[in-house]
């Protein structure tokens, strides 16, 4: 015990003592800078509210971006260049298509499966008494780490040899229905799709959630006139629900594509991207830390932010839109 | 996109209630209940129950025990993990306190000066800020570590010393600051800038300078959404592997628990009571910030979805 707080305290102090720096130098430059006044009183409060942002902005994302860039036609240790070596490896590597297949798949799959059982869920509640407990419980996965979850679903994947006694959940369902279930993390291509369901687990929730609050915005009077003139379940759902949330849906779709992009927590803790799981992110990674070729890991990265760019630059337009709105 | 609490019904919507509804989300909601029931069930059960039958058999013969809550907290002496993850548990703390915090003032900081202090361009900035989101933080990692661990030089001149934080908590609050930025400034701007004119205005009649505007009203005022981005940062900061393992690995007195975690998967792949209860108490914490200020969090999520 006593070592425990030996080691421990320590970091307990530099919590504190760095929290007490931050809001003491805060303090003293908002004093000082608040002397000033006149015509430098404007410019200054200008320089003291925004430059740390921008700053931390500039070191922290804009300079690194094109460093990893000028990386990407490098070699292993940044320290000559390679041209388009790194990218023609992308481009000719079998090992990195499986990467570039996979990572396709969960884009493509985990959205439209994520968000369609989120909407279902949401028109569901909807129709139903009692809706907050099925919400807070769907709803919760959404708190847990990738890492949490993870290890949830691999005890769910667990396997023992046919015909012993199974202590996980699936192996003993498919045994109990007369299966010989198998090693479930090492069998292509089933293994990214039982990746995939970690995802779903926990991101369902909250499509759901936010399609939730779309649907209970859909005025009552306009359902209400359209069942009046007869429209009933899957009718009133496609001509006057769905056009309605439709925006949304969007939204929530394009930010299940870029998470299912950016993906590397579940793949890294499950299998950490061996028989044949890997994806974009993970590979970046291990080529970085594990291969120590920056080069390469760098060239990843750029495929990377080159596939979320289109969301983005439609997310950009449509907050252009929206103020131009207002 | 309004945001709305969880359970907000409306009534006229009801009359299209139907009983297959019900029993549909309720199937799905068990469903989903499964797997933390099945680590919850785990983690009170012996090494060798665990080993040998089904959590599921716990139902008909229960047996429970804290044996593996102890040996997570307090390490045993073989098997598992050897001195407990309490240490992470705290680096944990550590790392996420001010990695929330900091964004979370100098956010609100450029917000402001962004929304108020207007200047020729600032829209221009507030653009370019919010584009920034576009950077996935892959792009940002292995420049970063190495302009803290060598700096940063053209040629032979450095321009940058190294910061020599690598290893240290301050390598890791300040990635996280750095990478929040764009959507915390992004989501404070849009609460900020909605503040009521008048007060602001009547402030600045009273000579009260930008200072104190900023400290008097807007942080008073912000409150509701600073909230809900603050707890948005906090469960992806203590979440995230990411950035843990890039700018602590290896380093036990930094790596917070849910990179320890991860790497017992790896080391003690079958010992299901230990990972179980030690991934209880790491998902314990944003469990209860999400049962407990859930409201805010639904806030949060519905505008910070773009991370």
């Amino acid at each position: 015990m006593s070592d425990f707080i030996a080691t421990n305290l320590p970091k307990v102090t530099s919590l504190f003592t760095a929290m007490a720096a931050f809001f003491i130098i805060l303090a003293v430059i908002f004093v000082v800078a608040g002397l000033a006044n006149g015509k430098k009183a404007r410019p200054i409060a200008l320089l003291v509210f925004l430059t740390p942002a921008l700053l931390l902005l500039l070191a922290g994302l804009v300079i690194p971006t094109g460093r990893t860039i000028l990386f990407s036609f490098m070699n292993p240790n940044s320290d000559g260049f390679v041209g388009f070596e790194n990218y023609a490896w992308i481009a000719t590597d079998p090992g990195v298509r499986t990467v570039l297949f996979n990572t396709a798949l969960w884009t493509i799959l985990t959205p439209l499966f994520t968000t369609a059982l989120g909407l279902y869920l949401a028109v569901m509640l909807d129709r139903m008494r009692g809706e907050s407990i099925p919400k807070s419980l769907i709803f919760m996965p959404m708190a847990i780490s990738f890492v949490g979850a993870s290890i949830i679903f691999k005890f769910m994947y667990e396997y023992r040899d046919p015909g012993e006694a199974q202590i996980g959940l699936l192996s003993a369902i498919v045994q109990a229905i007369g299966f010989g279930p198998s090693n479930w993390l090492l069998v292509k291509p089933l293994n990214t799709l039982l990746l995939m369901v970690v995802f779903i687990w926990t991101q369902t929730g909250f499509a759901m959630v936010i399609l939730s609050a779309a649907i209970k915005g859909v005025p009552a009077d306009v359902l209400e006139a359209s069942a009046l003139d007869g429209a009933t379940g899957w009718k009133l759902f496609r001509g006057v629900t769905f056009p309605m949330v439709r925006t949304t849906f969007v939204v929530v779709l394009a930010t299940m594509v870029v998470a299912s992009l950016k993906l590397f927590d579940i793949v890294r803790t499950m299998t950490g991207g061996n028989f044949g799981t890997s994806v974009l992110a993970n590979e970046m990674y291990s080529q970085i830390f594990v291969q120590f070729d920056a080069g390469k890991g760098s060239a990843l990265a750029v495929m990377l932010f080159l596939s979320v760019t289109p969301i983005f630059i439609y997310n950009i337009r449509s907050l252009k839109r929206e103020r131009s709105n207002k | 996109m309004s945001s709305r609490g969880l359970s907000q019904a409306n009534p006229a919507k009801k009359l299209f209630a139907s009983k297959w509804a019900t029993v549909i989300v309720w199937f799905i909601t068990l469903l989903w209940f499964i797997p933390s029931l099945s680590l919850l069930v785990t983690s009170f059960r012996s090494k060798d129950d665990v080993f040998n039958t089904g959590w599921w058999t716990a139902f008909g013969n229960p047996s429970f025990t804290l044996d593996s809550y102890r040996s997570v907290f307090f390490g045993d002496n073989g098997g598992g993990v050897s001195d407990g993850v309490l240490p992470y548990f705290v680096n944990s703390i550590v790392i996420t306190l001010p990695a929330t915090i900091f964004p979370v003032v100098i956010a609100t900081m450029a917000a402001y000066a962004l929304a108020w202090i207007r200047f020729k361009g600032s829209d221009t900035v507030f653009y370019i800020i919010f584009a920034l989101q576009i950077v996935p933080l892959q792009m940002a990692l292995v420049p970063l570590l190495k302009l803290f661990t060598g700096g940063a030089s053209i040629g032979s001149f450095q321009f940058f010393p190294a910061l020599g934080i690598a290893g240290d908590f301050a390598g890791i609050w300040l990635p996280h600051t750095m990478f929040s930025m764009p959507l915390a400034i992004y989501l404070l701007h849009n609460f900020v800038s909605s503040l009521p004119r008048e007060i602001m205005e009547a402030a600045v009649v009273d000579g009260a300078n930008h200072f104190r505007i900023f400290r008097s009203i807007v942080l008073p005022l912000s409150i509701p959404g600073i909230a809900s981005f603050a707890i948005f940062q906090f469960l992806w900061v203590w979440n995230d592997l990411l950035v843990a393992l890039t700018f602590s690995s290896g380093l036990d007195n930094v790596a917070p628990i849910n990179a320890k975690i991860a790497s017992l998967v790896g080391q003690y792949g079958s010992s299901w009571e230990t990972l179980t209860a030690g991934a209880f108490v790491t998902i314990s914490v944003p469990l209860i910030v999400f049962f407990s200020l859930q409201k805010y969090f639904v806030r949060g999520l519905l505008a910070g979805s773009v991370k």
